[in-house]
Parts: structure tokens; C-alpha cells; sequence
């Protein structure tokens, strides 16, 4: 682990939900300009881990660093602070906005500065939500709420994008638009991205390096390649199913 | 139609110029299709076309504007659902249906959530309540009776163990399978799912297609099926209904819908892997028409194949198409010496070596402004260099007179969408900026060494 270097650095953090340890001793690290995917059958605590590293639930032992600084502790809108967004599973946008003000949520860190110049690059990815922009967030299909969600936290500018399950419930061009869109941001603005997804294959192809955790422990690490080619991920995650 | 039909041939729902309108918004409009007794008839579309407003307005939660639903049920007893409220929907119709964000009880366990779904004949036996409290042994009997389906049904989801547990504190997997358990506890005629794979891996949704289709084979409930995994839909479904923009685009069987191109233009999208399967049979054949497979690849597939099979480059796969100025330009793409881009002409204002050149012969609608006959020199640019161009848009750009960087960085809003036209892009040159791009490199004049090379030739 190159540990200097990593943008996000969570080491050993163990998580509890009332006296059920949700994480144990997960270590994992994303580098600058990294694309890093967590895969895992569901209940296995990916999600827990994004959550915890907005500290929601808060890490019970164990450290975040995030750019060599200890958040563990920091409150959870000091940490959106430094530049962290997290598109949250199951669509958590604020149904009584509209979109565009939906999109102002995500931008309120520059005071809308770059509203016009990043909400273009929003619609540009989701031309859909152009069309809606002015109905309310509770009001849009499914799908297109993820789109919000998205969105939103890419308003942020954010340095590390935490992206829980992007392609919940989106049709499969779009999914394939926001893969595209993450590789993109990612070449172009060096955007570092952990991602958690269920559609493994997806999220292996497009990442560089990948974790497979199983009841709260990350059980494999390494290279996408070599997670693809492992026999064992294979069997457990891949089988059944090309995305 | 073209669908197989299992047992009954009849109908189960008929829906009838369904139109469903949001104030000014029209979220479905005028939509027909029928879902079969005993099949599986998925319903499929791009987000926001209007699917789960069917589902809302086949169960109740909305009264749709115009249309008839017509819900036939095995004693051929027919139902208008559009005039019932939704839980006379559930009781009488025998509808039931899941839900696309997991409504379960959450405080409730397990079991609880499944004898809540039996709600209806519990009261009856129990007389409202007042039996049931006397000790009734009718009452006994339908609990009994309950808690028997419900044990039906949690062994067949393979939640037996986690009865008792709240339902909240289950996995997502297992909360989509409790629901499908819930909905079928109601004793459905018609079970409608909403995105029942959402959030599943790729094992799960296996499981999950062996548990419709025993919903399928071993009750006769029909099922009408919302999802965007095609490894659910294409494998379980006996007839897909696909959606756009609230209106019906294709129907018929898995197979005949996945190869429509609508289908695929509005909502499937081409999986690189595909066409490159494509094109290895296409040359297998010795079939020479391939071009439109290959470009349906992303550039980086493109990448890669050469990668793996330089002998077999997709630019020497393009069909050569007689003009000599395009193969002029594929010569350069293979390796030849850097084009000289005579960075003294690109740079600054319009130069008269730009200046359009009135485009000859057959002219179309919306060429670009500044094409040129063939390329200054006699030699093209590497258009390649700029992302988003592959080798067959350039070769395309070539055939429309676009050699230079400099013509590209020089195109006005009009060019773009002309461009766009005949690249069949829509929004791409903007959102990958090859103006910008063609502008650096034009400034650039001697360009690097190419990332993509067309291979050996």
C-alpha cells in the first residue's frame, strides 16, 4: 500500500449498528486519479463502509485519512467540506425541489460560482434532467432520481467521489453513459472515484483496482484484471450475468 | 403478436389507450398490449418513459386519465381497474404488485410482514375480530392456515431461518424477495413487479429467474415485469413490451425485441464485445460490409481489439470505399511519417487556404462550410488523434472533405450539427470538444506519435 500517496487512506475501521459489528477491520486505500470498485453480495457492508466515511455511523476503532488529514471524527458536513461526494443508494434527493434546485444543493460548497458551467456538464450526462428541470425531485421516475443523485454530487467538484450503486435501476444505456462519464472525468480531471456496485462486471471493467468484501471483511484485493480472471470471483459475483 | 402463450390463450390484462397525464405532462400516451395468462411479459423502456405510471395505474394509485384496463380473471369474471379503488384492486382483481424503492414493514418480522398480507381472510374468519378473540376454532384454523402459506412461502425464498428477525435487518437481496413472498401471499391472479433486480449481483438475479418461473409454473400466476436487467428479462420473459416516452415501441417476443433497432437505438445500447463478435463473423463469412458494425465500437474498444489482433485492425477491416483521397488518408493513419499540418497557415485568423471551398457535385443539406476537395499537400491529418474520432469517423470526415485539424477548429455551430448529421453523434462533438482538441493540435503542427496506429498493412 502505497499509504503516503493514497487520497483516502481507512484503515482498520470496525463499525457497529447497536451491538452488531457491521465492519471488521476493513482496510482499504484509493490513490489520486484512481477509479476503485468494492464489490460484494448484498448485506456484505459496502455501503456501511461509504457511510462510515462520512462518519454516519461513525468508525468504532480504526482511522480515515483522507488527503493526510484524520477524519474520523470531523463532523459529517466537514468532511463534504474537503470535497467528498457520495451519490447515496436508493435516490436520496430532496423530493420538494426541483432538479435545478436539487443540482444548487450539490453546488452550495462555491456559493453556485460554477453552477452554470457544471450544471451544463450535468445535463450534457443526463440530457433528461434538462427536460425536468423544473419539476420536483419526488416527481421524477426512479431512474431519473439516480440521474439527480448523481448529478448533484458532481456538482460538488469533488475531489474523491464516493458512488453508491450508480446503476440502480437505470436502463442499460445509461449505464453504460455513466460508466463512460466516470472514466472521462476521471482521465480528464483525474477525479478519484470508489465505487460500490453490485453489477460487478461493470465496475471492474471500468476501475483500476478492486475490493471484494463478504460479511464486513474485505476478503480480496488487487487489480481488476486479476479480479476478473479469479476463478472465485467469477463464480460468486460475475456468473449468471454480463451487464 | 408474437408471443407463446402457455395455458390460456385469453388475455389475463388488456390495456386499452392508456393515457396518463401529470398537468401538462404526458406520462403515457395512448398505450395498447396485452399481458398473457400464465406468461411473463416484461415491460422495458429508457428511465422516465412511463412504466412504473402503468404499474401505478393497473394497482390503483392513480386513476388514469383516458383508457380501460381490463383484468380477466380464471373464472372469467372481468374487472375495469381503472374505476376501483386500489385495495379492492387487490382483493377482487387479484392484482398484487412490489415495489421499485422496498416497501416492507420494517419493524415488523418476517413472518408478520407475510400473515399481514393474508389480512383479508384472517378478519373473515375471525369474524372482525370478534370470533377470533372468543377462541372461534374457524379463526385457529385460518391462522394456522396462514402461517402454513407464509412457511410456503419463506422456504421458497429460502428465509425460513430469519422468520422472526425483523424485516428491516434483512440484506437487500432477501427484502426483494420477502416483498415478491408478501405480494404473492394476497393470492394473486396478476403479480407486478417493479424492478424486482434492482440492486441484485449477478447471482442473485439467477435465483431470482428461477423464482418467477416457479411462480410461473407451479401457481399460474401471471406476472408483468418492470426491470432493466436483460439477464431477467430476456432469459424469463415470454413477451416484452417496450416503452418510450409513454408510448409503445416495440412488442413482441425477447428475442425479436432485442434485435430491433429502435430498441436498441432508444434503450439497449450495443455492447462492445457484441460487435466485435460481429465483426469476426462478418470476416469469418468473408462478408465485406462491415462498417456499420464497426461503428457502433467506442474508440477504446477499438483500442484493444488492435491490441489483441494487430493483424486483424479494425481500419484494415473498413472496407476501402474507391476514393483515393480516403485511402490517401488511411495510408497516413498506418504509420507513415507525421502529416505536416503547416502550423504557419492553422494558426491565427482565416487564411485563405481555409476559406470554404464551394463543395461540388452532389451537394447535401447541411455540408460542412469549409470543406475541401481533398486534402493541402496531399496529405491528410491524423484526425485519429483527436478523442472521439475512431478510424471510421475519420474516414468518414474524409469522404465529407475534413482532412485538416484546422478545418475542425474552425467549425462554426452550423458545421457541428452538419457533422453530427452525417457522424449520426448527437451532442458528442461538443461534449468531447474535438474543436478544442483541433485546435491545440493544430497549434500543435507536429503531432505526436499516434496513440491508435492502424497496424500492420
Amino acid at each position: 500500500m502505497s499509504e503516503k500517496q493514497a487520497l483516502l487512506s481507512v484503515e482498520n475501521v470496525e463499525t457497529y449498528y447497536g451491538n452488531i459489528r457491521a465492519l471488521s477491520g476493513v482496510t482499504v486505500h484509493a490513490d489520486p486519479g484512481e477509479i476503485v470498485a468494492l464489490i460484494g453480495a448484498n448485506g456484505a457492508g459496502k455501503s456501511t463502509l461509504m457511510m462510515t466515511i462520512f462518519g454516519m455511523p461513525r468508525a468504532r476503532t480504526g482511522r480515515i485519512v483522507f488527503d493526510g488529514k484524520d477524519i474520523t471524527q470531523l463532523p459529517t458536513h466537514e468532511i463534504a467540506r474537503l470535497r467528498i461526494a457520495q451519490s447515496p443508494e436508493g435516490r436520496r434527493i430532496f423530493p420538494r425541489m426541483t432538479v435545478q434546485e436539487n443540482l444548487q444543493m450539490g453546488a452550495s460548497l462555491d456559493k453556485l460560482e460554477f453552477f452554470d458551467e457544471d450544471s451544463r456538464m450535468v445535463f450534457d450526462l443526463f440530457p433528461r434532467l434538462k427536460e425536468r428541470i423544473n419539476q420536483r425531485g419526488g416527481t421524477l421516475s426512479g431512474g431519473e432520481q439516480q440521474m439527480l443523485a448523481i448529478g448533484r454530487a458532481l456538482m460538488a467538484r469533488p475531489r474523491l467521489l464516493l458512488l453508491d450503486e450508480p446503476s440502480l435501476g437505470l436502463a442499460p444505456l445509461i449505464i453504460k453513459h455513466i460508466f463512460e462519464a466516470i472514466k472521462e472525468l476521471n482521465k480528464n480531471t483525474g477525479l478519484t472515484v470508489f465505487l460500490v456496485e453490485q453489477n460487478a462486471f461493470g465496475a471492474l471493467k471500468l476501475a483500476d483496482r478492486g475490493y471484494v468484501m463478504v460479511n464486513g471483511i474485505v476478503t480480496m484485493s488487487g487489480s481488476s484484471a486479476d479480479l476478473l480472471a479469479n476463478p472465485e470471483v467469477r463464480a460468486a459475483y460475475l456468473e449468471g450475468g454480463r451487464h | 403478436m408474437v408471443s407463446e402463450v402457455h395455458n390460456n390463450p385469453a388475455a389475463i390484462l388488456r390495456v386499452e389507450r392508456l393515457s396518463m397525464k401529470f398537468g401538462g405532462l404526458i406520462a403515457i400516451n395512448d398505450l395498447n398490449f396485452e399481458a398473457k395468462r400464465g406468461a411473463i411479459t416484461a415491460l422495458i423502456g429508457p428511465n422516465g418513459a412511463g412504466k412504473t405510471t402503468v404499474f401505478n395505474c393497473i394497482t390503483g394509485f392513480y386513476k388514469p386519465t383516458e383508457g380501460m384496463l381490463t383484468m380477466t380473471r380464471q373464472n372469467g369474471e372481468e374487472y375495469l381497474l381503472e374505476r376501483m379503488a386500489d385495495f379492492v384492486i387487490t382483493k377482487k382483481a387479484k392484482v398484487a404488485r412490489t415495489f421499485q424503492n422496498i416497501r416492507l414493514f420494517s419493524g415488523l418480522t418476517v413472518l408478520e410482514n407475510l400473515l399481514v398480507a393474508q389480512h383479508n381472510p384472517l378478519m373473515l374468519s375471525s369474524g372482525f375480530t370478534v370470533l377470533g378473540l372468543l377462541g372461534f376454532p374457524t379463526y385457529k384454523k385460518a391462522a394456522a392456515d396462514a402461517i402454513e402459506k407464509a412457511r410456503f412461502w419463506l422456504e421458497k425464498i429460502n428465509l425460513v431461518d430469519r422468520a422472526d428477525d425483523p424485516a428491516g435487518d434483512l440484506p437487500y437481496g432477501a427484502q426483494r424477495r420477502l416483498e415478491i413472498a408478501r405480494a404473492m401471499c394476497t393470492d394473486p391472479e396478476l403479480l407486478c413487479l417493479d424492478e424486482p433486480a434492482a440492486g441484485l449481483n449477478a447471482r442473485e438475479s439467477a435465483e431470482l429467474n428461477k423464482l418467477l418461473l416457479d411462480i410461473r409454473d407451479e401457481t399460474g400466476t401471471s406476472i408483468l415485469l418492470i426491470e432493466h436487467d436483460m439477464s431477467v428479462v430476456m432469459e424469463i420473459s415470454d413477451h416484452v413490451v417496450v416503452l418510450e416516452y409513454g408510448t409503445k415501441i416495440s412488442d413482441g417476443t425477447p428475442e425479436s425485441v432485442k434485435n430491433d433497432p429502435k430498441v436498441i437505438a432508444a434503450y439497449l445500447g450495443v455492447e462492445d464485445e457484441e460487435v466485435v463478435e460481429l465483426i469476426e463473423q462478418a470476416e469469418a463469412a468473408g462478408v465485406d460490409d462491415i462498417t456499420a458494425a464497426v461503428d457502433l465500437l467506442s474508440t477504446e474498444a477499438l483500442h484493444e481489439i488492435e491490441e489483441a489482433h494487430p493483424e486483424m485492425a479494425p481500419t484494415a477491416l473498413i472496407p476501402a470505399t474507391g476514393t483515393p483521397k480516403a485511402k490517401r488518408a488511411r495510408t497516413a493513419v498506418a504509420g507513415a511519417p507525421a502529416a505536416k499540418t503547416a502550423p504557419g497557415k492553422s494558426r491565427g485568423a482565416p487564411t485563405p487556404a481555409r476559406t470554404p471551398v464551394k463543395p461540388t457535385g452532389a451537394t447535401k443539406a447541411g455540408v460542412i462550410s469549409n470543406a475541401l476537395p481533398e486534402p493541402r499537400g496531399g496529405k491528410a491529418d491524423k484526425l485519429i488523434l483527436i478523442q472521439g474520432i475512431g478510424p471510421v469517423n475519420e474516414r468518414k470526415l474524409n469522404e465529407h472533405g475534413i482532412f485538416h485539424f484546422d478545418q475542425i477548429a474552425a467549425w462554426k455551430k452550423a458545421d457541428i450539427i452538419a457533422a453530427e448529421i452525417y457522424l449520426d453523434f448527437d451532442g458528442r462533438i461538443a461534449r468531447e470538444d474535438w474543436i478544442g482538441q483541433a485546435k491545440r493540435l493544430a497549434r500543435e503542427g507536429r503531432t505526436p506519435a499516434p496513440r491508435k496506429t492502424g497496424g500492420a498493412k
